[in-house]
């Protein structure tokens, strides 16, 4: 909304200056998003012309002499044929900015000789100041404006643009921005008068108003003025629409759009004489209906829309814009005019459908006053009685099937106390109600009975009222204070702490995190997931995402991440190791998605060596599962290895991992058929954990174990196995022998003094006992068991 | 002089001798072993002594055991001899101080996280825990149930993203615009007293610009309980701001409007560029802007079941990333999700 001061003035004094109105305004509510000053004319101030004589050497130019307030006269050089002796003028000195009153592109004023007469500065036009496009002659100030005085202090305006919230429809209006500056000054605003003199025929003998959708018109008032001449509105009007950024059409026009801004009513104005059968319904739309707008635009009406009609069909969408038909033309004399009320979610859904959005259905949209109509109608016929001529019928036709009845809200001193914080004297709840249009009674012994006044819509409880009260007292002048009760138990929530904890382990690991966007493109995800996991988790699709970029809730972490190694490969051969732990989104038939916490980490470029220079060292499967083992051991769980079959992994360099008997994840190197793909031309190893299927196998706490006294007996043991026989596998079954507290795998060998098809594994076996120290008897027995162990289940045998 | 006696002499020559071609700690301890040790010669000697007639017996263990000294002693002088050598050595190759040691992969957690963490920390030094909802959510959920029926003018404030998911005619699915949301979720499932944080992912269908990005991340913030009053809001938000943004921090408040509270407020803070003279950070007015709150609707508490004559509440929602974005001079807000490694790695 915009508010020029000038027009504002006219409703309530401005005391302050308008940045601090502003600011008052803003903390009350009613943000201002920019104070605009028509005209900021640094270095132009109101100069007298003392005489005028011709120029020597031009016929039509004259040499000006004028007093500019600061003791010394200038000589300019001039063309304009208005300029006379005794005028007040705009001087513009040298080294001014001005708008070029040919081209229109701003200049900056400098010294020069015209036809030999040098030129001390320039009177200007309202064009070369930027009022408006008049460059016909120089700009002439009233009689009274003060010589030396910026030019500001006579002309130009300051609009103040105003953030208008969903709840204050009474704010899109002159009058209510007026209300609200009384009451942060401390004053009583004044209404625009609505007085006019009727004329003897009957409104109610000129037009029938049948309301046939009462839910959806509460009131409709028609009004019929006689004898208006169709013209430009008076300067000041136009002035003000323009100020206020409408464009001026014609009187009648502009009285609606007037009315409109000042009140806050929209209005529309039929040819009288083009309304069929001289009768007004409002209906809901039938459907198929098709109705022409005043924009031009057609539409197809569906039955939940509201339609103006008059005796044959269709002439506005109730609310939202009028047609074409009945639009008031050069020859219009007669008017009807319509203030009516309309059901705010009904004018909202309507010009969603048609997607026309008009200053008349955001005011509806917002609920206004049934009372309201009665103001706009009677604020309008008052000036097209006196700007168009008009004769204004006796009477108005006025429909309202429902009263309003009058809001009144009970405040007691408690809720006030209780929701503020603080104790505000009765007075000055009086007072701050009262200056906001509220009539407040005392109703001993603890409470305001408070009648709302009929625009303000948006209060209905008490705790309504008591935001007016804070809100005009000043938020910043309530004391602060710190919550006093009991902290609430802890609510656990250990999904949230785990994957924070999987995040400290991923960076622990060295990776640096990513965040990427949620919502995907679908190509790269069937890059990186397989048909049959895509058809199990068909990924949900938005309405209306911002671009194709972002159409789909994504059901893997792995191509952002990816994604985002291709963002910074650039071309550099450093190691690089990204995470990111985010939701994936997994489809639930009319249900919402499971949203399951993932980890997915990659690892790409080569290993530095000790300068940091990369190495040969290109990263590969077991850098994969050295972060993984890193992260797993961060978290006190332990993964089981599982060779595995994955769309988007190298065969035979992929592995599943399980925590218990749960998939927790899986890693590898991402095949390079997904890379190229994804437009990365290096290896990259990647991995990915399911935060959630981790979760029942987190340990809670850590349970210390005593570290033995004794000491430990460390020995090697070598043994052959077929090929196939993972080594993983048989380190396990070591570790999980009675007496061993550790099994490293140090060496795998295949070739000489080993048979074809068997390997030789190498492994590193510490022994320890919490209650003694062993011997060499109680280890050898204990190897001997491994040994037969280890024949047994993987058909091992010891190398001599 | 006894065979023994020249023994010993030979003995003590011997491991002189060996003694002093030792030059390093593995040859001591292989000396020590082969002379001191359990199995060492003089140790074997001495341990020979019962078998001694007893008139030899004597003099042999005095000899012996002055042997074993003796040796003992100059044990200890060697090593502490070949110590200070390997001193001298380790210190003639000298480091250049100037030069980097091998690199040690370091992560970092991403800016968004740093401050996410960083402000529910702060929080839950006032007693607030943190939950959380889904990101997917219903209407009924993020708009609804917090007082913005279907067409109500207050759904502009939030460009809504819907999932394309049809049921009875309407699409009941969305990205959720806010946080507020889990107000009602935790509400439904909880007793007051409460005092909950909501951290999260939000959505919205806006077109990004240095300011913008349509997902971004809020902690929403929730306290109900008897006596909770609008001064209690200040004094919370006013700690948290200047918890993050330093103790000298103006907050102010004024009233704005969203359809869950009443009262509601704007909560900004002073210009940390311009100290409230206006500048381009803060677009001229001194004040910048960081998060939404105000008491909780009675309504709202109602439809919970809660009794209003008893308790109230009060709610906020505050973007993380606007946070980050004052707290670290970061001047674009695209920079967050573009994942560029010469950004993260500022952090």
């Amino acid at each position: 909304m915009r508010v020029p001061l000038s027009w504002l003035s006219e409703y309530v004094d401005l005391r302050i200056d308008a940045r601090e109105l502003a600011h008052r305004l803003t903390v009350a509510g009613a943000e201002v998003s920019a104070i605009e000053e028509a005209g900021s004319w640094d270095g132009i101030v109101i100069a007298r012309v003392e005489k005028v004589e011709p120029h020597p050497n031009a016929d039509r130019l004259v040499l000006a002499t004028v007093d500019i307030g600061d003791g010394t006269d200038a000589e300019v050089v001039c063309g304009a044929p208005n300029l006379q002796e005794g005028q007040k003028v705009a001087y513009a000195g040298i080294g001014t900015s001005l708008i070029d009153g040919y081209e229109g592109k701003p200049f900056v004023l400098k010294k020069a000789k015209i036809r030999g007469v040098e030129s001390n500065g320039m009177i200007c036009s309202e064009k070369e100041l930027g009022l408006s496009e008049n460059h016909t002659g120089i700009l002439v100030l009233p009689e009274d404006s003060v010589v030396g005085q910026p030019l500001s202090s006579a002309v130009g305006d300051t609009i103040l643009d105003v953030e208008v919230t969903a709840n204050r429809a009474d704010w899109l209006s002159i009058i209510g921005i007026a209300r609200e500056v009384a009451a942060l000054t401390d004053q009583r605003w004044r209404d625009p008068s609505l007085q006019y003199t009727e004329g003897k025929k009957l409104a109610s003998k000129m037009a029938r108003v049948e309301i046939a959708d009462k839910d959806l018109c509460p009131r409709y008032i028609g009004a019929v003025i006689e004898g208006v001449k169709v013209g430009e509105s008076p300067p000041w009007m136009q002035e003000r629409l323009i100020a206020a950024g409408m464009r001026p059409i014609n009187n009648i026009v502009d009285i609606t759009n007037y009315v409109m801004l000042e009140v806050g009513q929209p209005l529309h104005a039929f040819d009288y004489d083009k309304v069929r059968g001289k009768k007004i319904v409002v209906r809901r739309a039938e459907r198929g209906e098709k109705i022409k707008l005043l924009d031009g635009s057609k539409h197809r009406l569906t039955q939940d829309m509201l339609l103006i009609c008059d005796g044959e069909g269709p002439t506005a969408v109730a609310g939202v814009m009028g047609g074409g038909d009945s639009e008031v033309s050069a020859r219009t004399t007669t008017i009807l005019l319509e203030a009516a009320n309309f059901s705010g979610p009904s004018v909202r859904r309507t010009s969603q459908a048609l997607k026309i959005r008009t200053d008349a259905s955001t005011r509806f949209e917002k609920g206004l006053s049934r009372q309201l109509p009665a103001v706009g109608a009677a604020r309008a016929v008052k000036l097209m009685t006196e700007i168009c001529g008009g004769r204004p019928a006796q009477g108005l036709i006025d429909v309202f099937p429902g009263t309003e009845k009058d809001r009144r809200v009970t405040l007691t001193m408690e809720r006030l106390e209780r929701v503020l914080g603080l104790e505000v004297p009765n007075g000055e709840v009086r007072r701050i109600l009262t200056s906001l249009g509220f009539t407040c009674r005392w109703l001993p012994p603890d409470r305001f009975i408070v009648k709302v006044p009929y625009w303000r819509t948006d209060v209905s409880i008490a705790d309504d009222v008591i935001e007016e009260i804070a809100r005009i007292y000043g938020y910043d002048q309530l004391p602060t204070s710190r919550l006093k009760g009991e902290v609430p138990d802890y609510v656990p929530v250990p999904i949230l702490d785990l994957r924070e904890r999987v995040r400290d382990a991923a960076a622990a690991a060295g990776l640096q995190e990513v965040i990427t966007y949620s919502m995907t493109e679908l190509e790269p995800m069937e890059h990186v997931l397989g048909p049959e996991e895509l058809a199990m988790n068909p990924p949900l699709r938005l309405a209306n995402p911002l671009s194709r970029q972002y159409e789909w809730a994504r059901t893997t972490l792995r191509h952002s991440v990816l994604q985002a190694l291709a963002g910074n490969l650039r071309g550099s051969q450093d190691r690089i190791g990204l995470f990111e732990v985010d939701r994936v989104y997994l489809p639930r038939v009319a249900e919402l998605p499971e949203e399951r916490e993932m980890l997915c980490a990659v690892i790409a470029g080569r290993a530095p060596d000790r300068w940091g220079s990369p190495t040969g060292d290109l990263p590969g499967f077991y850098d994969a599962r050295a972060i993984l083992d890193s992260v797993l051991d961060a978290l006190k769980v332990k993964g089981e290895y599982k060779e595995s079959v994955d769309f988007a992994l190298l065969p035979g360099r992929s592995s599943e991992v399980f925590v218990g008997e749960d998939r927790a994840g899986c890693l590898g190197e991402v095949h390079p058929r997904v890379l190229g793909q994804l437009g990365i031309d290096v290896p990259v190893a990647i991995l990915e954990l399911d935060i959630g299927a981790l979760l029942p196998h987190v340990p809670e706490g850590i349970h210390h174990q005593p570290v033995s006294p004794f000491p430990a007996v460390e020995e090697d043991l070598a043994v052959t196995v077929d090929e196939a026989v993972l080594a993983g596998n048989v380190a396990a079954a070591i570790e999980s022998s009675p007496l061993v507290v550790s099994a490293r795998v140090f060496d795998i060998y295949t070739g000489e003094q080993i048979p074809r098809g068997r390997k030789s594994l190498a492994f590193a076996i510490t022994y320890q006992a919490p209650d003694r120290t062993l011997s060499d008897g109680d280890v050898a027995k204990q190897r001997g068991r491994i040994v037969e162990r280890l024949k047994h289940e993987f058909n091992a045998e010891l190398r001599a | 002089m006894s065979t023994e006696t020249d023994v010993i002499s030979g003995l003590e020559a011997a491991a002189l001798r060996e003694l002093g071609a030792v030059s390093d700690a593995a040859a001591l301890e292989e000396w020590r072993v082969a002379f001191l040790g359990r199995k060492g010669r003089v140790t074997l000697l001495l341990r020979s002594l019962p078998e001694l007639p007893m008139e030899q017996r004597r003099d042999v263990g005095a000899r012996g055991n002055a042997l074993k000294r003796r040796l003992d002693e100059e044990l200890e002088l060697r090593k502490q001899a070949l110590e200070s050598r390997r001193i001298e050595e380790v210190i003639s190759d000298r480091v250049d101080v100037t030069l980097p040691g091998p690199p040690i992969p370091r992560g970092r957690l991403h800016p968004i996280t740093q401050t996410l963490r960083d402000m529910l920390g702060v929080f839950k030094g006032m007693g607030f825990h943190a939950v959380e909802g889904p990101e997917v959510e219903w209407d009924h959920y993020n708009f609804e149930a917090l007082r913005i029926p279907p067409d109500h003018p207050a759904r502009d404030m939030w460009d809504t993203i819907w999932i394309d998911y049809e049921k009875d005619g309407r699409r009941p699915m969305l990205l959720r615009t806010h946080t507020s949301p889990n107000q009602v979720r935790f509400m439904e499932q909880h007793e007051p007293p409460i005092r909950i944080v909501v951290p999260g992912r939000c959505y919205r269908f806006e077109a990004t610009d240095a300011t913008h990005e349509w997902m971004l991340t809020q902690i929403e913030g929730l306290a109900v309980d008897k006596g909770i009053s609008l001064t209690d809001l200040k004094g919370t938000l006013a700690a948290f701001a200047r918890r993050i943004f330093g103790q000298d921090r103006q907050v102010t408040f004024r009233c704005s409007y969203f359809p869950f509270v009443e009262p509601g407020m704007e909560v900004s803070i002073d210009c940390f560029i311009c100290r409230g003279e206006g500048c381009r950070t803060c677009g001229h007015v001194g004040w910048i802007e960081i998060l939404g709150a105000g008491m909780v609707h009675p309504d709202i508490l109602m439809s919970m079941g809660y009794d209003t004559d008893i308790y109230t509440g009060f709610a906020f929602g505050v973007g993380i990333e606007r946070i980050a974005m004052l707290r670290y001079g970061v001047d674009d807000i695209r920079h967050f999700y573009s994942n560029d490694l010469r950004f993260l790695r500022q952090f």
